[in-house]
């Protein structure tokens, strides 16, 4: 009896320590490990937690002020917002930056002399513009603020391109204003037929302006005041 | 080899059984665990050199685990009780090592 007691105890203790040893792996699988831990070091956990917690907070006000702000401004926001994209629009339909619609006149003219000076062109574009035209194409060149008629008599250039006769001008505006302008006696049409020429103007419900410009920046001209 | 049996027994048992762990056990069961299996490589160990003592083995045993438990125990009395049980894991592996390292000269010859 006594020689089988230290082996009885031998396997006692090494069943306990598969017990313990299973036991411990299972919980450790269980993933519960906050029940493991020491007060010590959930104390500091906690601590965390509270910590980043009014962090953010402290976030959650900041951004419940700022949500209010913005929405008290929101508003005016909203109209000056409204208000800057109608005037961008009707510049750019001014500066030739975007494609424009509307009634007008198509007038075309033929030169077989060639007897058209830059002049008799800037007449025409002054004379619509006198009449109200706001969009104006000559040949496939769109009219902008810094356009120039160029060249000589019967090799007319419009921003450096060349403008060939038969001529188109297409222009946005109130047609019967537009044509009596170009129909005055000593107007554009009697110099154009002096010259040699032809125009004929039509009045028309839509006309397509598609010829766009580039807009140049400024090298010199800032803006002042 | 009735300790490897009742070993494996232990383990099975465990796994069917699923024994509740009481809460005031369970921060030291894990360094009760490391040190008895230190106590059994050393007894591999003692067997394989034919110096085995159940008596021996059995004191080591039950001893190792009380002194690891107390120590953690008292770490955490302290307020260092990571930090102890850090150390006493470190050197119940280090110790586990070199019997390992015994046993494997006696086993494989190398």
């Amino acid at each position: 009896m006594r020689r089988h007691l230290p082996t009885a105890l031998i396997a006692l203790l090494c069943l306990a320590l598969g017990l313990a040893i299973a036991t411990q792996v299972r919980r450790t699988n269980a993933g519960d490990t906050l029940a493991d831990q020491r007060p010590q070091d959930l104390v500091v956990l906690l601590d965390g937690l509270q910590q980043r917690e009014a962090v953010l907070r402290r976030e959650i006000a900041d951004a419940d002020a700022a949500l209010s702000r913005l929405q008290a401004s929101g508003d005016s926001t909203a109209a000056a917002l409204a208000e800057a994209q109608r005037r961008a629009d009707a510049l750019a339909v001014l500066a030739g930056t975007v494609p424009a619609a509307g009634p007008g006149l198509e007038i075309e003219v033929t030169d077989p002399q060639h007897g058209i000076a830059p002049a008799d062109l800037l007449d025409a574009v002054q004379e619509l513009r006198a009449a109200g035209a706001e969009a104006i194409e000559v040949g496939a060149v769109r009219v902008g603020v810094d356009s120039a008629f160029t060249g000589s008599t019967g090799a007319v250039q419009l921003d450096a391109t060349k403008l060939a006769a038969p001529l188109t001008v297409l222009a946005i505006g109130d047609p019967p204003t537009m044509a009596a302008a170009l129909n005055i006696p000593g107007g554009v049409v009697d110099t154009v037929e002096r010259a040699g020429g032809t125009v004929r103007i039509t009045q028309r419900d839509r006309v397509d302006i598609t010829a766009l410009r580039t807009i140049r920046t400024p090298q010199y001209a800032r803006p002042a005041g | 080899m009735i300790g490897i049996v009742a070993l494996v027994l232990g383990v099975l048992l465990g796994l069917w059984l699923d024994p509740a762990v009481p809460a005031w056990v369970q921060p030291y069961l894990p360094i009760a665990v490391v040190a008895a299996l230190d106590a059994v490589f050393g007894g591999v160990r003692a067997r394989l050199d034919g110096i085995f003592d159940a008596k021996v083995f059995v004191v080591s045993f039950v001893s190792n685990v009380v002194v690891a438990a107390l120590i953690v125990l008292l770490g955490d009395e302290l307020g260092v009780g990571a930090q102890l049980s850090t150390a006493v894991v470190v050197v119940l592996g280090i110790r586990i090592f070199g019997n390992a390292a015994a046993i494997r000269r006696h086993m494989f010859g190398a």
